[in-house]
């Protein structure tokens, strides 16, 4: 029956971990601008299409 | 022809289009702008949206003041020497094209490190290396791009408030407790009787109060407090009852379970810690892109360019700025003291100041008022006043800006919990009494039940989600008011009083008229191709008035600054302007006019009136139903006869007020038991709307300044005032009915504790679903009533 008592220990452990890691998130200030990131997320691929391009552009020349 | 729009800003090319790279652009600021990026491989920039730009403003010598390192030092957030970081308002950022750009930045400048914008807050980090680059370099970089930060005094005090994030922290940690919590005391709920259930109870037990106590002390904590403080001054606010009702629960739980004799109410609490939390944060509404606190010194520039007596320039902060001093005032540049011009042609634009958006011509000898704008080419003007004693800063010495708006009136759920409180601690009592005559033994637990049942969550929640809710659809209409207080304040007001200028007449445009002898289509034509040359805002806005014609060439176009133009087309020699231009005796001047000549000879006047928004009559016939109405104009009594159509009989118009008189008058209207609420749009009436009870700022665009107040409403949905204020009084209404559905709940309750059967589940039960069917009620019957109000 003492494994009852581990597993409740151990899942409070993760539990707390989580908690805790939600809580640094906030502190390191990701939830203060909740609209860039999900711009700013589907940039790194137009820049890198953009060097594409002009990789292009000297190669055909 | 084809119209064209500029590939950069999107704004009509007229006939001086400038193609570069086969792609139009109106202007040479958005031609340089595609050129830049265009060399840094940034083209991108126009692929995430249709002509994202915005056109560059001139800035030639306007940043000088950049390398002054005591400024600088103020602007700059972090500096070790080597990198530095530095945070901007910018208010031209719109778009994603906008934030790709920026974020690219070090495309551009390589001593850029990294930049992130925030575009919420229109908001960017820029973080450099102080060795290959310089703040002003960046400053200039990101204006000629089109992205010019607004720096002003405001900046230049102390650094902004770090955000407080401890609202989030407790609702995490309430929400937390409480789901584990809830898990943890299921068992109970079921009463099995099994025997590793029973061997684990009392660590289930243990477990449960840890997981409260940090709910209790940090989560719970500002109720404590807040009813400590309330109890101190003899006020029994509703946090009284509620810290009354965490308290009882904790303890009683606590010995319950030390006890042994049953599980406690932990779930409950930490349930009850949430519910309110979450009540909190629904009410904390704010609207990130907005303040609600300006004064002058986030209009006023942070630092001016002062002309030595050898005629050199040298930059120094507005602060040192002395009597005596001889300043120079370049292009789109702010006077920030009253001074007297010696130099140049001044246009000043005082439309944040007073709202009035005709720009004044000043010559030099004439006196100048802090606030105002150049708007064509740079002036020289002496100082007389230092900037705190300049004719509109001296406003921020009367004591309303001092007072930390102590406005003290209590909020609606304060003043019910007075009686609440005491009606429940009577219950209380005689239950008890009563019980300890039945059975001495369970007399404590029906007391504790009952502090316990009363705690009133339910009540607590229904004005900030009512409230809540109400700030939200209001934002989407449009009026975006400081904070739910507000809507408690509007629903008591009783008297209205209106700024002129730029309030309920439009800022943008005014009614044009013309007056004269018959101008045939060939005049027309001329006048309008002379118009196109100049600059002056009247010929642009003649420009935009008069109808669509071929444009003619034009010769011998001449400008005389604040007089008039003259140039001949047609073989037609045109003059427009002043009177003093046409040699005219000048008729009183309660509008503005143009002169029009053909040929030397007058033809007549083009009239300038000011244009009052739209649907303005219904609006003041509606609200004089119920409202007292006024009218404060610091202009002179020119339009008088056409507001006189427009107001209902009984309202009062003054002409001539000053910025001190409009917050007088504000005080006498109050000290006769009004409550006020103000509506303005520029600095001077920024004392009005502090002193009334709800100050509310009209605007044109809401990114751009508007004074400190307590709400800011688009001017667009000016006619619909009637029906918010009305809004706000019928969501009182609904406050106070969801306030019978909490009681009708508490007696429920209240049932079950005097007679001493509140089983912990009985709890766990009735105070989620009372919260729930409460706030849900709230959120629904505003969302009904403002549907029926606002269409209606």
């Amino acid at each position: 029956m003492n494994i009852l008592f581990m597993l409740i220990i151990i899942s409070l452990f993760i539990a707390i971990i989580f908690f805790i890691i939600f809580v640094r998130s906030v502190k390191t200030g990701q939830y203060d601008d909740v609209y860039s990131p999900s711009v700013r997320m589907l940039f790194e691929d137009e820049i890198v299409k953009d060097e594409n391009v002009d990789d292009n552009k000297t190669n055909s020349k | 022809m084809q119209k064209e729009t500029c590939y950069h800003c999107g704004a009509d090319c007229n006939s001086g289009t400038i193609y570069f790279d086969d792609k139009p652009f109106c202007c040479n600021g958005c031609k340089t702008v595609y050129e830049i990026l265009n060399q840094n491989e940034l083209t991108c920039y126009y692929d995430f949206e249709q002509a994202p730009g915005t056109i560059p403003a001139e800035i030639k010598g306007k940043y000088d003041y950049l390398d002054n390192e005591e400024i600088a030092d103020k602007l700059i957030e972090f500096n070790d020497g080597s990198t530095s970081v530095v945070n901007f308002y910018i208010p031209s950022i719109h778009c994603s094209s906008c934030i790709w750009v920026l974020e690219n930045l070090d495309r551009l400048n390589k001593g850029v490190k990294t930049t992130l914008v925030n575009f919420p807050k229109k908001e960017i980090r820029i973080t450099f290396k102080n060795e290959e680059t310089s703040l002003k370099d960046i400053v200039e970089l990101i204006t000629s791009i089109g992205y010019e930060p607004f720096i002003s005094l405001e900046d230049s005090e102390g650094k902004k408030a770090k955000i407080d994030r401890t609202l989030l922290y407790q609702v995490a940690l309430a929400g937390f407790a409480f789901g584990n919590i809830m898990m943890l005391s299921f068992p109970e709920y079921f009463e099995v009787d099994e025997f590793w259930l029973n061997k684990y109870k009392p660590f289930f037990r243990f477990l449960m109060f840890a997981f409260s106590v940090p709910v209790v002390v940090y989560s719970a904590k500002d109720y404590l407090i807040s009813a400590y403080k309330g109890l101190k001054h003899n006020i029994l606010n509703i946090d009284v009852p509620i810290s009354l009702g965490i308290l009882v629960l904790f303890t009683r739980s606590t010995y319950e379970i030390i006890s042994q004799t049953g599980p406690g109410y932990f779930d409950s609490l930490t349930g009850l810690i949430f519910f309110l939390l979450l009540g909190k944060v629904f009410q904390q509404r704010t609207y990130n892109f907005l303040s609600f606190e300006r004064d002058y010194k986030s209009y006023f520039p942070i630092a001016i360019t002062k002309i030595n007596k050898d005629n050199s320039h040298v930059s120094i902060p507005v602060h040192e700025i002395e009597k005596g001093d001889r300043l120079l005032i370049r292009n789109e540049e702010i006077i920030p003291v009253d001074g007297i011009m010696i130099n140049g042609d001044a246009l000043l634009d005082y439309s944040f100041v007073t709202g009035e958006s005709m720009p004044v011509t000043k010559i030099s000898g004439d006196k100048v008022f802090a606030g105002g704008k150049q708007t064509s080419g740079a002036i020289e003007i002496e100082v007389l006043q230092s900037v705190t004693q300049s004719y509109l800063t001296q406003l921020w010495s009367n004591d309303i800006f001092s007072k930390n708006n102590t406005k003290n009136i209590k909020n609606i759920t304060d003043s019910i919990s007075k009686y609440f409180t005491i009606i429940i601690l009577f219950i209380a009592l005689f239950a008890g009494v009563y019980w300890f005559f039945i059975d001495k033994t369970i007399a404590f637990q029906v007391v504790s039940a009952v502090l316990i049942i009363a705690c009133p969550c339910a009540l607590a929640l229904s004005a900030p989600f009512a409230l809540g809710n109400m700030l939200r659809i209001f934002g989407k209409n449009k009026f975006y008011l400081k904070n739910t207080n507000v809507i408690e304040d509007i629903s008591r007001i009783n008297t209205l009083v209106f700024d002129k200028t730029g309030t309920i007449t439009t800022n943008k445009g005014s009614k044009i008229s013309y007056e004269g002898e018959h101008l045939n289509d060939l005049e027309i034509e001329s006048i309008k191709s002379v118009l196109r040359s100049s600059n002056h805002p009247l010929s642009r806005m003649l420009y935009e008035h008069l109808p669509k014609t071929e444009l003619m060439e034009v010769k011998n176009f001449k400008e005389i600054l604040g007089k008039g133009i003259q140039g001949s087309v047609n073989d037609l020699d045109i003059q427009l302007g002043s009177a003093s231009y046409m040699d005219i005796d000048p008729e009183i001047l309660l509008s503005t006019f143009t002169y029009i000549k053909v040929n030397n000879k007058l033809k007549g006047k083009y009239i300038f009136n000011n244009e009052y928004r739209e649907g303005l009559k219904e609006s003041f016939q509606k609200l004089s139903k119920n409202y007292g109405l006024s009218i404060l104009s610091g202009d002179n009594a020119g339009e008088k006869q056409n507001l006189e159509h427009l107001l209902p009989e009984n309202s009062q118009l003054l002409f001539n007020q000053k910025p001190e008189d409009k917050l007088n008058f504000i005080k006498k209207l109050q000290e006769k038991e009004n409550n006020v609420m103000m509506l303005g749009d520029g600095l001077n009436d920024a004392g009005a709307l502090a002193q009334s009870n709800v100050g509310i700022a009209i605007s044109e665009n809401i990114n751009v300044f508007s004074p400190a107040c307590d709400g800011i409403l688009d001017a667009e949905e000016f006619k619909n005032l009637p029906n918010y204020i009305n809004l706000s009084k019928k969501s009182m209404s609904v406050i106070k009915i969801s306030f019978g559905l909490s009681f009708l709940y508490n007696i429920i309750g209240m049932l079950f504790a005097v007679s001493g059967n509140l089983s912990p589940i009985v709890a766990a039960i009735l105070m989620p679903l009372s919260s729930i069917s409460v706030v849900t009620f709230v959120t629904l019957s505003t969302n009904f009533i403002s549907k029926k109000t606002l269409n209606s």
